[in-house]
């Protein structure tokens, strides 16, 4: 990264995953931000480092059927089934306002097949505001594609090296936590070249209502978000840290910027914010607004000083 | 669209009922820009547990500011919402969603059950500040008993409205329910019913409303997590196939485009 004289009332938030530079390390993980737009009357969109969308499927999904979420303690339950536009209506419908507001566009994709992962990557190669795309190989809510990628080295290794064939922007691969071993899983993915891991998605859960002794949700199980999460995200986000050389993106039970700089101390180089954007629309520019200050606070040179500085012994 | 994240405060807790409580938040950013069938989020407690907002219609809005939620305890976060005190402040987000389409005051038929009747009494005021009450709307509105009932007429009977009541109990009004009533009126086509209350009544009024002809619209109560379109928690079986979402194609709908039979 350049070097830059930053003034003096001014905060080096700046970070990078691979090519991707971003102004600080805050992004809102897939899934819970819509497609941006939704939060504008709530969140400064351009403040955000950059805006990751709902997973973007080759077809339009009409998602499962409802109940889809349920709440449980200090987090919630969902299977939304990945309810998403396309690729094709993403690009020409969604795309065009956050391309305008000139913040970088995270796209989070998901395919039943290899093939097909490539197929929405090449569609979104070329397309202006593309900053980089997530790889979704951790959905647990849907039949085919998705975890079945992600609980396989070998499969997540061949959609990884299939994506980055197909466009130019850096490839960050979300990780399942569904698995015995996520640090295979980010060996796989960084030797097949992603230029970044995020993790964790969601934990596969269920909930009984105990009255009718039917599943909360009609699927069934469903993923576990919120603060629930949050000590096996930090767990895995320092043994993938200790595992790979590649940028990892710290993600679950975010709700301040004191959790998000304890996933960078973990060797996290960003975060995203999820759940927490459910109950406090604006929660992921207070999370910016809160590590600025604390950068500024501790007089630390640059908020890189945080990444992987957890201190051990 | 304006939409607001705010601290208010809760000006008046209110048990209407056994556990049919009112509040009223000095809310006038919120009240002002809020369209009758609209909702609020509410965050119950400023911890993480429960971690959620409920959703709330919009009950009533006033002049000065104040904005009126009524509901049921039915679990947990209602529980401790009920037992916020007068003073305390918590953070509301809204108001959100799609409400009713107002026709005209004189062929509008309100049906309202239970704590279905929340947002009909914010419609009812519209139609009333429309015009004259020569033109008023029809009302009808149902619940258990008298007890849960009666301590919601006097906002109606405020607007200068006659209120058509029916109880399951028949301790007040029709021995029965609000669709027989409305059966009984035989409205003309041309009429719109706006209605909201169990599944089962509005499920009843739009096969009614279909046999007669008659334009109606639901507000439909769902889970949701976010209230503004981000999590799609909230789908609503379409009867064309796939889903809307309660909080941002609705909460309200043309009753003939959902799906009822499930």
């Amino acid at each position: 990264m350049e070097p830059v004289i930053v003034k003096k009332d001014e905060v080096d938030l700046r970070v990078a995953i691979g090519t991707l530079e971003l102004k600080n390390p805050v992004m809102t993980a897939s899934g819970t931000f819509g497609y941006g737009r939704e939060f504008e009357s709530f969140v400064d969109l351009p403040r955000l480092g950059a805006v990751v969308v709902k997973g973007i499927s080759l077809t339009p999904r009409s998602g499962n059927p409802p109940p889809r979420i349920v709440e449980t303690a200090c987090g919630m339950l969902n299977a939304i089934g990945l309810e998403n536009v396309g690729v094709d209506r993403f690009i020409s419908e969604k795309m065009p306002y956050l391309s305008a507001l000139g913040v970088p566009v995270v796209v989070n994709i998901l395919g039943e097949s290899v093939e097909e992962y490539s197929r929405i990557a090449e569609r979104l190669a070329d397309v202006a505001g593309v900053a980089a795309i997530e790889v979704n190989i951790s959905c647990p809510n849907v039949k085919k594609g998705g975890v079945a990628f992600g609980a396989d080295p070998k499969m997540a290794a061949a959609v990884t090296a299939a994506v980055k064939q197909s466009c130019q922007v850096p490839v960050i691969v979300k990780l399942s936590p569904n698995v015995t071993d996520v640090t295979l899983m980010a060996r796989a993915v960084q030797s097949a070249g992603a230029d970044g891991v995020s993790l964790i998605n969601t934990l596969i859960g269920m909930a009984i209502d105990l009255r009718s002794r039917r599943p909360s949700l009609a699927n069934v199980i469903g993923g576990l978000s919120g603060p629930a999460i949050k000590p096996v995200a930090l767990r895995m986000v320092y043994q993938v840290a200790q595992a790979v050389t590649i940028p990892i993106i710290g993600i679950g039970g975010i709700t301040s910027a004191e959790d998000a700089m304890e996933f960078m101390l973990a060797g996290a180089s960003a975060v995203q914010v999820g759940t927490a954007n459910f109950v406090n629309p604006r929660a992921s520019e207070d999370v910016v607004d809160g590590i600025a200050n604390y950068v500024r606070e501790q007089n630390l040179d640059s908020v890189r000083d945080l990444i992987g500085a957890l201190l051990l012994g | 669209m304006s939409q607001f994240q705010k601290k208010v405060e809760l000006v008046r807790t209110e048990v209407l009922a056994r556990d049919v409580v009112r509040l009223t938040f000095d809310a006038p950013d919120i009240a002002a820009a809020a369209l009758p069938g609209q909702f609020v989020m509410i965050q119950i407690v400023p911890g993480q547990d429960p971690l959620l907002r409920r959703p709330f219609s919009i009950h009533q809005t006033s002049s000065d500011g104040s904005l009126q939620i009524l509901f049921k305890v039915v679990g947990r976060g209602t529980k401790l919402l009920a037992e916020v005190k007068a003073g305390e402040q918590l953070s509301l987000l809204g108001p959100l969603g799609k409400g009713f389409v107002l026709g005209d005051p004189d062929k509008a038929c309100l049906v309202g059950g239970g704590m279905g009747i929340a947002p009909m009494l914010f419609l009812a005021s519209r139609f009333c500040r429309q015009t004259q009450p020569v033109q008023a709307p029809t009302v009808i509105l149902g619940a258990r008993n008298r007890q849960e009932l009666e301590p919601l007429l006097a906002g109606f009977q405020n607007l200068g409205l006659e209120v058509l009541a029916a109880t399951d109990d028949g301790s007040l009004g029709h021995h029965g329910l609000v669709t027989d009533v409305l059966k009984g009126l035989s409205l003309a086509p041309g009429f719109t019913v706006y209605s909201c209350g169990p599944r089962p009544m509005m499920a009843a009024i739009n096969h009614l409303c279909l046999q007669e002809k008659i334009s109606c619209q639901v507000s439909v109560e769902t889970v949701m997590a976010c209230g503004m379109g981000a999590c799609l928690g909230c789908a609503v079986p379409l009867k064309a196939g796939g889903y809307a979402h309660a909080c941002s194609d609705g909460p309200v709908f043309e009753s003939g485009d959902l799906l009822w039979s499930l």
